[in-house]
């Protein structure tokens, strides 16, 4: 079923869309992310120019987080005062991000940096993430208890002035520290098209040690409105947002998303995050490959 | 009354010789099959048909073969033509020309090879074939260099199907009708177009004529394109409302089985 895309300017199969949209939603359904660091690479490799498959993914990684959302704030999972800090970061962010997008654009760069970026990120987070769950997999086996993980600040966030009490995070430290983490996001949020939770979640429970019972939540959060703030600023720059593309890969993601989620609920979660490392993994080594041999297309038309 | 006379005099005086030299010279009478080419939401491209007739003067067919050249063109834009070179190990552009005048289409057909038919003036002065198209560089240095990036060019845009050359399209019949099928793609971008005639005998065109064809975005598609363009901040809105009701609408209908 062939579906002609008006901001793309190219036709797709309607079908591999939404079964792409389907695979990636079961999947963060599963581990509870958004998803959008699989969707913009997949649609890069379908033949998506690179910027409307970044500013649309980010649509529909809004449609994956919004029940999330919801669930964790009526069972009080977000701690609202960190997720206004964080998202404020986020909008400073998704600014920036504009303004280097236009400017590798007119670089000439943009693809490039877009490919290490995703390297880069996907191959350390891959890479932790894999180690931790292996270790906590041995422990399991062993018959011991995880090892217990002492709940700190990264001393480089305690150095910060100003200091704020986040009551639900349990946290009194300067709100500089999520202010800049939102940033950092928000600025990935626009070039990659990524809601950013695999750094988020990580970033919250490491360097700034908030309490495990709000991380997922207000990273969900953060991710909402963050992601609708990028889908404003592409839509309002770029113009690179593809309506069409998007309901598409949001009909396949948020029906993918719930049989995920009741999938989930009968593996053991170190499995599941072995499983996501994995592919998390996959993905780097298949962009990173990318980069060093030689590219179908030598020349590019802008 | 005698004014009115003298000039209509003068306006035949100089019409004559015009008039003269065309019934010397046959004429082109072409058309399309569409002219207007609308894309929507199951377009996946689309063949369209040029055809026409020679008219020679006096119904006499000349003694030599005549032969045709149709072409279809698109609109020319500016463009920067970026090169991937390896550096440090990974490919990245490294280096661009400007072009201020490549057409995003440009098909040619012809009933032999355009060499056959025109000698590389001739060809060039007219824009025959490919590698005569004119597109305006700047910003380069080596006369070498531009040339690799033309060739890359035309390269990428073959294989896309925006540029198109079939030495075999046209099909004359009877020495006075021709036609050939021009297919477009799905990719082609939308804007005005002009099908063009040549009728070329001994090296030599000897008549011209064009048609317009429009190639536009229609419906929901052309609605959804102009949307983005000019109301970025309604569109935008759209978007999010449009994945906010989906995620949520999905989730409400999960949760009451």
């Amino acid at each position: 079923m062939d579906l002609y895309l008006p901001v793309a300017n190219l036709s797709v199969n309607a079908l591999v869309i939404i079964l792409l949209g389907g695979g990636v939603g079961f999947l963060s359904g599963m581990f509870g992310v958004g998803g959008g660091f699989l969707t913009t690479p997949l649609l890069i490799f379908y033949g998506i120019p690179p910027t409307v498959a970044a500013a649309s993914a980010a649509t529909q990684v809004t449609g994956a987080s919004v029940s999330g959302t919801l669930a964790y704030l009526e069972r009080d999972g977000v701690d609202l005062r960190m997720g206004a800090v964080l998202v404020a970061g986020g909008l400073i962010g998704s600014l920036i991000g504009a303004g280097l997008f236009e400017l590798l654009t007119a670089w000439g760069q943009i693809d490039t940096v877009i490919s290490i970026l995703y390297v880069v990120l996907l191959g350390s987070v891959g890479t932790i993430m894999g180690r931790e769950a292996w270790g906590s997999l041995r422990a399991m086996k062993a018959g011991m208890p995880p090892p217990p993980r002492k709940r700190r600040h990264h001393p480089m966030v305690a150095n910060l002035p100003l200091r704020w009490r986040f009551y639900r995070s349990g946290l009194y430290i300067s709100p500089l520290a999520p202010l800049l983490l939102g940033m950092g996001v928000g600025v990935l949020t626009m070039l990659l098209g990524v809601g950013g939770g695999f750094i988020m979640v990580p970033a919250m429970v490491y360097l700034l040690g908030m309490g495990t019972q709000v991380v997922v939540g207000t990273s969900l959060f953060q991710i909402l409105f963050v992601t609708i703030a990028t889908t404003m600023v592409h839509s309002m720059t770029t113009g690179a947002v593809d309506i069409v593309l998007a309901g598409l890969l949001l009909l396949g993601s948020v029906t993918g998303a719930q049989v995920g989620a009741r999938f989930a609920q009968s593996v053991r979660p170190e499995y599941l995050r072995l499983l996501l490392a994995g592919i998390v993994l996959l993905v780097a080594l298949r962009m990173g490959v990318d980069l060093f041999i030689r590219p179908e297309e030598i020349y590019t038309v802008q | 009354m005698t004014r009115a006379f003298a000039l209509l005099l003068g306006l035949a005086a100089a019409l004559l010789p015009l008039n003269a030299a065309q019934a010397a010279d046959p004429r082109l009478v072409p058309d399309v099959s569409n002219r207007a080419i609308d894309i929507q939401y199951s377009f996946t491209g689309e063949e369209l048909l040029l055809f026409g007739a020679i008219l020679y003067p006096g119904q006499r067919l000349p003694d030599d073969r005549a032969d045709i050249v149709v072409v279809l063109k698109g609109p020319v834009r500016p463009i920067v033509l970026r090169e991937k070179q390896r550096v440090a190990g990974i490919w990245v552009n490294a280096s661009s020309i400007r072009l201020r005048t490549s057409p995003g289409f440009y098909a040619i057909g012809s009933s032999r090879p355009i060499d056959k038919l025109v000698d590389e003036r001739t060809a060039a002065i007219f824009e025959l074939g490919l590698s005569n198209l004119s597109m305006s560089p700047t910003g380069f240095s080596e006369a070498k260099k531009l040339e690799r990036f033309e060739n890359g060019l035309i390269d990428l845009y073959r294989r896309l199907g925006l540029f198109y050359e079939d030495p075999s399209a046209v099909e004359i019949r009877e020495g006075v009708l021709y036609r050939a099928r021009i297919p477009v793609p799905a990719r082609v971008p939308v804007g005005n177009y002009r099908a063009e005639t040549y009728l070329i005998s001994k090296g030599r065109v000897i008549a011209v004529a064009s048609r317009d064809v429009e190639i536009r975005k229609a419906g929901f598609e052309r609605f959804v394109a102009l949307a983005a363009q000019r109301h970025g901040f309604l569109y935008g809105l759209t978007a999010v409302l449009l994945s906010l009701t989906l995620g949520y609408g999905a989730s409400a209908i999960f949760r009451r089985r």
